[in-house]
């Protein structure tokens, strides 16, 4: 439990563009344990999407040390399952397909096309979507869709879930919702996941530490909240809880205050 | 445009049990009017829909008519459309004849040059589409077609016709080949550029979920590419069928171009004007024809 399960010293990502040279992240150091639940919060543009990109394995670090359990990251693996922002279904593929896809890869070598079905079945029936399995994504809700993303992510039964800002574009129920259901899968699965977030609320809610970055060009880590309250939560409990509340006022200090970032 | 006026009649009785309370009496008049509006509107959308897509096209084929009607009075060499129209039943009443090679019905004629283009065409989709396909995944092999294509591919089509006369030392390859050299191209390029326009999500869920090669191309690559290459099928076909009466007035044999020039020779110009018209027709078929297939694959 108190493996350092991803680790990052030093790393930093520099972009070279036609203005010259543009460290969008530099000087980052973050652990994380197995099982824990890390976000990354920040304003818009403070490089924290390129952090999880970095770890996904999307982009190449310009600089420092990534280790993902214990071995280098050098490229997106089956270890570390993503959820895009935007969801990113193969709109040509039913929700089935979508998620056959992934598992296939996966478990495609060593069992059964019965047993492979059997598993994303399983998986899309764990986001509640068995009724939808079927159905193209633009036949579905966006709740929906994003469901059918973090249930591709799950299939592979990743070591690590990396979201990034996965309820971004949702209605305010959809995503209190979906942050539940969240909240249970993690519980159940054991995963250790990394999420990229612009909600405090959400932050507060589902994470262990709460990473908070600094505004970008050369975005760091500014501080690192540890979000001590007890599993599993109650989104209506919390609401009148008062640690909740000094936790939730010490992200929003950080953001609005001590880095507030100026209208652009 | 049921449901409009059932709404109005709804909409009134409630006024008037209202109407003791003057508080509530405005709202359903509120309610009533843009219930009338919807109702007259799509009344007036009906006849929008006959002015917008029925009148135009009429009024543009009578205009079309009369003009040529006009400049057939004042040019007697030139038949008018009554004459051709005549002249189209007789021909198409026995459109599968066949009295020797210089001399055979309508039907045969245009089989014969829908042969050509088809072969001519599909050779050049088989090679022009996985051509596309490599150009767009490998940017080296498009730096270094680049060339070749921007030259290649605003030569006149006809400039082709000696090169394959001298080569294959045959009227019909030299013909087929005009028409694989000059519709290539639309397909290599609209081809490359889908591959180039894949999303860079759907290449990355690729890149997360480490697909090999063959599976980014089934599952990925040719489905996002789809529409691009429809696109690309869909003017190659156009070009082919261009050329075709070109081709064939050059080459000879039989096909709807020869005739053209054949029935020039006999001075009979009703059957040349009748040839346009039937280019012209097949030429929208296919391409309508295509269109549909094109819909097809649209997500």
């Amino acid at each position: 439990m108190h493996k350092k399960f991803i680790q990052l010293e030093n790393v930093e990502r520099v972009f070279v563009t036609r203005q010259g040279t543009y460290t969008a992240i530099t000087d980052i150091n973050l652990a994380i344990q197995q099982g824990e639940f890390v976000s990354i919060i920040g304003h818009s543009g403070c490089g924290k999407s390129t952090l999880l990109n970095l770890v996904a394995g999307l982009t190449p670090a310009s600089g420092g040390i990534m280790l993902c359990n214990g071995r280098e990251i050098t490229g997106p693996g089956p270890d570390r399952g993503v959820v895009f922002q935007n969801h990113s279904l193969l709109p040509w593929l039913t929700c089935f397909g979508n998620v056959y896809l992934a598992v296939e890869r996966v478990f495609g070598r060593t069992e059964k096309k019965s047993r492979l079905r059997e598993r994303t079945e399983q998986v899309l029936d764990l986001v509640g979507l068995k009724e939808a399995q079927h159905k193209y994504p633009h036949e579905i809700s966006g709740g929906m869709k994003q469901r059918v993303g973090t249930a591709r992510a799950l299939s592979m039964q990743p070591k690590v879930l990396l979201l990034d800002e996965p309820f971004g574009a949702l209605d305010a129920l959809t995503r209190a919702l979906l942050q539940d259901e969240l909240m249970r899968i993690v519980a159940a699965s054991g995963c250790t996941v990394m999420m990229v977030t612009h909600d405090v609320d959400e932050a507060v809610l589902l994470s262990d530490r709460v990473v908070m970055m600094t505004n970008g060009p050369a975005a760091t880590i500014g501080q690192v909240l540890q979000i001590a309250l007890p599993r599993p939560r109650n989104r209506l409990a919390l609401a009148e809880d008062a640690r909740y509340a000094s936790l939730r006022s010490e992200v929003l200090k950080f953001l609005y205050q001590r880095h507030a970032k100026h209208a652009a | 445009m049921n449901v409009a006026p059932m709404t109005k009649k709804d909409v009134i009785p409630i006024s008037r049990n209202d109407a003791a309370s003057p508080m509530q009496q405005p709202a359903p008049n509120v309610a009533q009017r843009p219930a009338a509006r919807k109702w007259t509107a799509s009344l007036y959308g009906g006849m929008d829909a006959l002015t917008q897509w029925a009148i135009p096209p009429l009024l543009g084929l009578i205009v079309f008519l009369l003009g040529w009607s006009l400049l057939a009075e004042y040019s007697p060499q030139l038949p008018g459309p009554v004459k051709t129209w005549h002249s189209a039943v007789e021909l198409f009443s026995d459109p599968f004849y066949d009295n020797g090679p210089n001399d055979q019905g309508i039907g045969w004629n245009i089989l014969h040059s829908l042969e050509r283009v088809g072969m001519g065409f599909g050779l050049a989709a088989l090679i022009g589409i996985p051509l596309g396909f490599m150009i767009g995944r490998f940017s080296f092999l498009n730096k270094m077609t680049a060339p070749i294509i921007s030259l290649l591919r605003p030569v006149s089509p006809l400039a082709w016709l000696p090169i394959g006369l001298l080569v294959f030392k045959e009227a019909q390859p030299a013909a087929i080949w005009v028409i694989f050299i000059s519709s290539i191209w639309p397909m290599v390029i609209n081809t490359a550029v889908g591959v180039t326009k894949v999303p860079v999500d759907y290449l990355n869920v690729a890149r997360v979920l480490n697909l090999s090669e063959f599976r980014i191309f089934s599952k990925i690559l040719f489905p996002a590419v789809l529409p691009y290459m429809m696109t690309g099928v869909r003017l190659s076909v156009g070009v082919a069928w261009l050329v075709i009466v070109a081709a064939e007035m050059l080459t000879g044999g039989v096909g709807i171009g020869f005739w053209v020039w054949d029935e020039w020779n006999n001075l009979n110009v009703e059957h040349i004007i009748i040839a346009i018209f039937v280019v012209g027709i097949i030429g929208l078929l296919l391409e309508q024809a295509l269109l549909m297939l094109a819909r097809r694959f649209e997500y």
